[in-house]
């Protein structure tokens, strides 16, 4: 089993970040379970989603207190929040951001950190708006090559199933944000 | 077709799999997401059906009688204050003898205002004679709705399809989508055969001296103890056509246990991952899931819980100044049947989270009593 908390903030995408992850982890015939923080959402507020993945069916569910990784899609939380929060020893924390990974080091040394500069590549591929990049499909592409529970090809095909608009530029920030992890 | 998809689409899925001819909504909170799919679906003329707006929840309900009196396959949708609203009707639709089939999200009742998950909102539709279906996982609520329109048109009496606000309705988890072909197989047109017709008039419901009233009742009660029998006899059916087998009670490691809890709705789900967590330490604890409240499964509940030691009910509900509903409803299965004490703990009201620890410490609160020495125990709350 492996639980994973996502940190975004209202309007990024973050729970369908979460969703579209789950829709690739069950094309690999794993069991998944994906769910938002329970209640009201607002633009531009912290939020949060979850997601479960298991080889067997998934009977808990009650909401994860203790991560075994996060998910950090807009990194402007990490100065607002506790993002470590109930964080297991050893988790892998992804950050978008264009800093290198020992820029963050400060977040904890039982920690391993990778970052992607999603916000940069979804500009590239003119994924939502100059002021509010749609950065969910980059930070995808990058969870494949820092976790073995899901394939590239899985997360390329979800995101193009997925989003509502433009798949064939929403699949290529996917592949590029996979090329560019730091930390690996 | 697998896909990822949350609880209240799995709803929609299924209306839309049983070929519903009218969905009549209430479209503003607290509704969900259920009937802005289908109201999409419709749109988009993947189902033939007639797609009506109404200013309210007790209208939505109205319109349902209408559609269904007039012989069409009649859905709609709601939560918590929205099916307080519908009370009133939910009896005429019943004694009517209307096969309806309702969602409810289960949300709490405000005040104080609220969205999270609890269950008095349906519980409290006990009496209506509604049948009510309790649901723990995205494909049992998919697939509630199809077997809930047969049992529906088979002894006429309407169904409620109940799932938990969030932790199922916004949950996303892989659902088998069955192919419309196997369904129209299993659940064929719906064929009324007291519909409205102009050519052939009559009137139903009109007023009933004494003389007659309670026969009508009798009806009613004789068509749930028949639905339990269809309920029972399609579980295999289903299961034949579909691969997944839905039985009113669902016992887990309950043949050899000695607590077993009682529990419904997604906290059944986590008490058993937390059975498995005690069995694992080597705790002789089972579980008990009840999908059914009504018709209400007596015969299966004495059953699993004959040779339990002590029984344990998380309600996730209270009926102030009484205890738990569940617990009253167990209990009431076993007066007469078993000596077996009874512990009722409330849990989880107003979506407070009930964890696999939460079960965990309730049975060990529970190994230190001989016997219940409270009505009922507040679980996880401020002193």
């Amino acid at each position: 089993m492996v639980e994973i908390r996502f940190h975004g903030r209202g309007g990024q995408g973050t729970v369908i970040a979460s969703k579209i992850l789950a829709d690739a982890v069950s094309k690999e015939d794993k069991y998944v379970q994906a769910f938002p923080q329970f209640g009201v959402e607002r633009r531009g507020a912290p939020v949060f989603a979850f997601i479960r993945i298991d080889d067997q069916p998934i009977y808990n569910r009650s909401k994860i207190i203790a991560p075994d990784h996060i998910i950090v899609v807009d990194p402007s939380l990490i100065d607002a929040i506790d993002v470590t929060e109930g964080l297991k020893k050893g988790a892998k924390i992804l950050i978008n951001s264009a800093r290198k990974p020992k820029d963050f080091k400060y977040l904890g040394k039982k920690f391993q950190i990778f970052t992607v500069d999603a916000t940069e590549i979804a500009l590239k591929y003119k994924l939502g708006s100059k002021a509010a990049p749609i950065v969910n499909t980059a930070i995808l592409g990058a969870v494949p090559r820092i976790f073995d529970f899901v394939q590239l090809e899985s997360i390329v095909t979800s995101v193009r199933e997925g989003v509502p608009v433009n798949p064939d530029d929403n699949a290529a920030a996917a592949r590029e944000a996979y090329e560019s992890v730091k930390g690996v | 077709m697998k896909k990822v998809i949350m609880g209240n689409h799995a709803i929609s899925y299924g209306a839309t799999l049983s070929r519903v001819q009218v969905i009549a909504a209430y479209p503003i909170t607290p509704q969900t997401q259920v009937v802005e799919l289908l109201s999409e679906i419709v749109a988009d003329q993947k189902l033939k059906a007639e797609f009506i707006k109404v200013e309210s929840e007790h209208s939505a309900m109205a319109a349902c009688i209408g559609a269904s009196s007039a012989g069409a396959r009649a859905f709609t949708a709601t939560s918590a204050q929205g099916l307080a609203l519908m009370h009133e009707l939910l009896h005429w639709a019943a004694g009517a003898r209307l096969p309806i089939v309702m969602a409810d999200i289960n949300r709490a009742m405000a005040p104080p205002w609220t969205i999270w998950t609890d269950q008095n909102d349906s519980l409290s539709q006990r009496d209506t004679g509604w049948m009510q279906f309790y649901c723990q996982s995205n494909q049992e609520v998919l697939d509630s709705v199809i077997m809930a329109y047969k049992v529906a048109e088979k002894v006429l009496m309407p169904v409620m399809i109940v799932l938990d606000a969030f932790s199922l309705s916004h949950t996303y988890e892989t659902v088998d989508v069955p192919d419309q072909a196997l369904v129209d197989k299993y659940l064929p047109p719906l064929d009324y055969k007291y519909r409205l017709d102009v050519n052939d008039p009559h009137t139903y419901g009109g007023l009933t001296t004494p003389d007659w009233y309670m026969e009508f009742r009798i009806k009613m009660h004789e068509a749930m103890d028949q639905a339990l029998v269809e309920i029972k006899k399609d579980a295999a059916e289903f299961e034949k056509v579909f691969g997944r087998r839905y039985d009113p009670v669902e016992p887990y490691m309950v043949d050899d246990a000695d607590i077993v809890l009682v529990t419904s709705g997604t906290a059944a789900s986590t008490a058993r991952f937390a059975v498995d967590q005690m069995r694992k330490k080597g705790k002789k604890v089972g579980n008990l899931r009840m999908r059914l409240l009504r018709p209400f499964p007596f015969a299966d509940v004495r059953e699993h819980l004959k040779n339990a030691k002590k029984v344990v009910v998380i309600d996730r509900d209270i009926s102030y100044g009484y205890h738990g509903i569940w617990a009253q409803e167990v209990k009431s299965a076993l007066y007469g049947h078993s000596k077996v004490p009874v512990f009722n703990y409330i849990a989880g009201l107003g979506g407070r989270d009930i964890f696999p620890e939460t079960i965990m410490n309730i049975v060990a609160d529970v190994k230190k009593m001989k016997r219940p020495e409270q009505d009922l125990y507040w679980v996880e709350v401020k002193k």
